[in-house]
Parts: C-alpha cells; sequence; structure tokens
C-alpha cells in the first residue's frame, strides 16, 4: 500500500512523517513517532483521551488522519510542560488529586489548556461543558474541575 | 484504500465520479472515521475536501445571505458573532453536535450527508429553507437541504455530487429562528425528537411566515408544511399553538426504542416546536 509523506509542525518541532491512508493521526503519534503520551479510549471520538490541538484547535486525534495533519500545526501533551516545569494545570492537577489511574489525564490536560489558552474566566458552567467530551472513569470529575478552576485564578492572579 | 485531497471542488467531483468503488468525502471525519474504525464501511477512495480553497470560508451573498463553505467546522461558525445574530437557530443547532472536540471538525454538509434522522443542524436548516451548492459531473446547481435526505444514511445525491456551501437566505425584518432537542443528559448525546422553527413576523406581530423541521420522527428529518401554515398569519396565540402540535403529531411517524416511544416522541415534538416556535418568535421581536 503506498504510503503518503506528511509534512507538519508538532510542539513547534518540524516533523515529517510517513504514513497508510487509513492511519489516523493517533496511530501515527503513537506507533510511527512514539509520541504516547496521547492515549486511545474508544478510538470513535467518545472518550478524548486522543485529545490533541490542531492549530490550536482541541480534536480528537483518533477522528482525524495522519494525511489531514499536512502543513498543520499539531500540539500534544508532550508539549504542555516546557522541559522539566510542569505547566500551571499540570501541578493543579497534582495538587487537587484530579487523577487517579491516568489514562484519562494527557486529553484533560490538553483540553484544560486549549480553554485556558482562549479565556482565563471560565465559569464552572464553562468547564463542564468544555470538558463533556473527555470522560473519566475513576475521580468522579469535581477535582478535575476544581483543578482547571483554580489554575485559571492562578494565572489571572486573582 | 486512497487518500486524495483535490484543490477544487470539480477535481473532487471527477475523482469521485471517476472511482468504481466505495467512496466517501472527507471534511471533519467525525462520522467517516468512525465509520472506518468500525469497518462498517471500507472505502476504496477518500476526498479530502479541507484543502480546497474557500471551503474554509463563511461569507455574504450578493442577496444578503449567507455561503458556509463546506469544510466550515461548528466551532468557526459560533465563533462568528455576525453569523450568529443573523441565524442564532441555525448556530445553536449546529454547536449542539458532539463535545468541544467534535465541534472543531464537525460541517453542516457532513452532518446532512451523513443522513441521520437525528441529525441536529438538518431541521434548523429544514426551516431555514437552506440551499446546497452541489458541485457535480454535470456542472453546478442547487438543491434545496430539505430535498436531500432520502432515508437512513442515505442521500438524493448521486456519484460525483459534493456539497461546496450552505446557503442561507437574506433575513427580512423582524425575524427569527430557534432549535430545541431532547436527550436524557445535557450533552454529547444523539437527539431523542428535535425542532427547528425559522419565522418572521410583521409589524403587528403576526407571523408573516414560517418554516418548521423535526428531527428523529421519521426515516428523514420532515418539513412540517402543515404545522407551519397553522401559525402563519397569527400572533402564535394559544389556538394557533394548539393547531401547531396537532399537525406536528400528524408529521411524526417515529420509531419505538429503548430511547423513546412512538408516543413520547410524537408528544415532545410538540412541545419542542412549541418552544421553539415561541423562542423565534421572541428573537424575531428583539
Ligand atoms: C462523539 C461524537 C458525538 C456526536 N454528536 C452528534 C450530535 O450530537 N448531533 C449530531 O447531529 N451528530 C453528532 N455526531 C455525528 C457527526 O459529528 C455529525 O454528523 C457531523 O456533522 C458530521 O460532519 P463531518 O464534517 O464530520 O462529516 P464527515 O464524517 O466528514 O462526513 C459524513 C458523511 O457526509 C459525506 N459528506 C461530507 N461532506 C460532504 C460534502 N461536502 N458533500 C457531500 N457529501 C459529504 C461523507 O461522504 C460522509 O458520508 C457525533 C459524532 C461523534 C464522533
Ligand atoms: S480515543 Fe479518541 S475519543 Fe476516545
Ligand atoms: S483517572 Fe482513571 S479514567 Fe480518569
Amino acid at each position: 500500500m503506498s504510503q503518503i509523506h506528511v509534512t507538519t509542525k508538532i510542539n513547534g518541532d518540524e516533523t515529517e512523517f510517513l504514513c497508510g491512508p487509513e492511519e489516523t493521526l493517533l496511530d501515527v503519534l503513537r506507533d510511527h513517532l512514539g509520541m504516547t503520551g496521547t492515549k486511545e479510549g474508544c478510538g470513535t471520538g467518545d472518550c478524548g483521551a486522543c485529545s490533541v490541538t490542531v492549530d490550536g484547535r482541541l480534536v480528537c486525534s483518533c477522528l482525524m488522519l495522519g494525511a489531514e495533519a499536512e502543513g498543520h500545526e499539531i500540539g500534544t501533551i508532550e508539549g504542555v510542560a516546557k522541559g522539566d516545569e510542569l505547566h500551571p494545570v499540570q501541578k493543579k492537577f497534582l495538587d487537587h488529586a484530579a487523577l487517579q489511574c491516568g489514562i484519562c489525564t494527557p486529553g484533560f490536560l490538553v483540553a484544560a489548556k486549549a480553554l485556558l489558552d482562549r479565556t482565563l474566566e471560565p465559569t464552572e458552567e464553562e468547564v463542564r461543558y468544555w470538558l463533556a467530551g473527555n470522560l473519566c472513569r475513576c475521580t468522579g470529575y469535581d477535582k478535575i474541575v476544581r483543578a482547571v478552576m483554580d489554575t485559571a485564578a492562578e494565572l489571572r492572579g486573582a | 484504500m486512497r487518500y486524495e485531497a483535490p484543490s477544487s471542488f470539480e477535481e473532487a467531483s471527477g475523482l469521485l465520479a471517476g472511482e468504481t468503488g466505495v467512496t466517501r468525502i472527507l471534511a471533519g471525519g467525525t462520522d467517516v472515521l468512525v465509520q472506518l474504525r468500525s469497518g462498517l464501511v471500507e472505502p476504496d477512495l477518500i476526498v479530502d475536501i479541507k484543502r480546497i480553497p474557500g471551503a474554509k470560508d463563511i461569507t455574504r451573498t450578493d442577496d444578503g445571505g449567507w455561503r458556509i463553505g463546506a469544510a466550515v467546522s461548528g466551532a468557526e461558525m459560533g465563533e462568528h458573532a455576525e453569523l450568529k445574530a443573523a441565524w442564532p437557530g441555525i448556530v445553536e443547532a449546529v454547536e449542539l453536535i458532539g463535545s468541544t472536540q467534535v465541534q472543531g471538525r464537525c460541517t453542516m454538509a457532513g452532518n446532512l450527508c451523513n443522513g441521520s434522522p437525528a441529525a441536529d443542524s438538518v431541521p434548523a436548516m429544514i426551516a431555514a429553507d437552506a440551499i446546497a451548492e452541489v458541485v457535480g459531473p454535470s456542472g453546478t446547481r442547487d438543491v434545496y437541504v430539505e430535498e436531500i435526505p432520502l432515508g437512513p444514511g442515505r442521500t438524493r445525491l448521486e456519484k460525483g455530487d459534493v456539497i461546496a456551501a450552505i446557503r442561507l437566505p437574506a433575513r427580512p425584518e423582524r425575524a427569527g429562528d430557534a432549535y430545541l432537542r431532547f436527550i436524557p443528559r445535557t450533552e454529547m448525546d444523539i437527539a431523542v425528537v428535535s425542532a427547528g422553527v425559522s419565522l418572521c413576523l410583521d409589524a403587528s406581530g403576526k407571523v408573516l411566515d414560517a418554516r418548521i423541521g423535526l428531527g428523529a420522527v421519521g426515516p428523514t428529518v420532515v418539513n412540517a408544511a402543515a404545522a407551519a401554515d397553522a401559525i402563519i398569519g397569527t400572533t402564535l396565540d394559544d389556538a394557533a399553538i394548539a393547531a401547531m402540535i396537532e399537525a406536528v403529531a400528524t408529521a411524526c411517524s417515529p420509531i419505538d426504542d429503548k430511547r423513546g416511544t412512538v408516543k413520547f416522541r410524537t408528544k415532545v415534538a410538540g412541545v419542542l416546536a412549541k418552544r421553539a416556535a415561541l423562542k423565534a418568535a421572541e428573537r424575531a421581536k428583539a
């Protein structure tokens, strides 16, 4: 089967890869590029574990072909921390114990950061709606929502 | 499977027309990728329309209406303040599709062509009397959105047809639209029943014109013309609303399943149509 050559930027780095036409961006990240921080829960857009950004917009990498990444900027969980320095939202997830098994966490962090990049004044309702496409079977969501609200408060200096 | 990303709709149409096997058009991919994953469909050719110039544009038409490119996502429509002000019901319907992640990709044309009777944007588009600009092997033609659904998963589009854009008409004075759906939770679910209403009022507050689209009450989204007739010429008084609800019930032929019985869907369709009509009228007066 013919492979497709794709040029993208991932977390700011020019990246080229070859992928099969059926392969999703999630397959490419995990299986070709070794970026296994992005998780697969359902593979059908329901759980959000595979969340990444494309040109800053939050999407499910399981609902996108690798070939569709051509010319676009992809942001993954690996790009959320700056080197060893965790992003504020990552620190708050730890402070609030907003994770248990952790499988949903990369998706939540990428999604939460995408929200905080748009607004530092989300209401709790906005946070809950924004994160409705991210499922967690462990935490019951409340600690996650509090961690995000607290990050927003910290970032706006409140 | 072959993946192509042509640079014009004519080229896209040519690729689709020339393929003898199974084809899919890739707009947001939020239905197509799920089908690929489930093995439900094994396309020989996927034609990605997102690299076509203009496919992601929202523009005004010469007559004051709107042209929404076929690859414009729900999130992009939601962020377009002017479009939202002109067609709040359309935009609220599109914004109900899926999660934030799905919003980043999903399109109205994909929602329409996936052929679900519960597709959220379709009742609102039918209420708006939206037009699909279809590029096919013999050129470009306008098709009313209402004429496109044929049954679950089926459309009246033919081999080689691609929707290039959805057009919404110009809004007269005192016009408004609204879309409501019933789901058992608040987010991330498929409509059990839904209703879209678009109307305009005269200076005295009487309904001059109206259209009503109903979702998930039959094999396709329904244009409930008799229900719209029941409110035209009225001030949406109780008698007019009662007549509309009766006509809505007549237009419903839903299925019975674990998500809703025939009786429930028929009843709720009337309730939603009433609320959507009142909300549309309120917006028309604002
Ligand atoms: C988690 C999740 C939640 C969802 N929730 C909802 C919901 O609440 N409400 C709802 O209505 N839907 C929902 N959906 C379904 C889906 O997101 C919508 O139907 C969406 O609008 C499809 O648009 P798309 O651009 O992604 O379509 P695609 O997947 O790209 O295409 C869908 C179909 O349309 C055809 N097509 C696409 N573009 C064109 C075109 N320009 N011309 C001709 N044919 C075309 C394709 O060949 C394909 O058959 C959900 C899906 C997921 C994964
Ligand atoms: S793996 Fe993509 S949404 Fe679940
Ligand atoms: S922490 Fe286990 S699924 Fe969220």
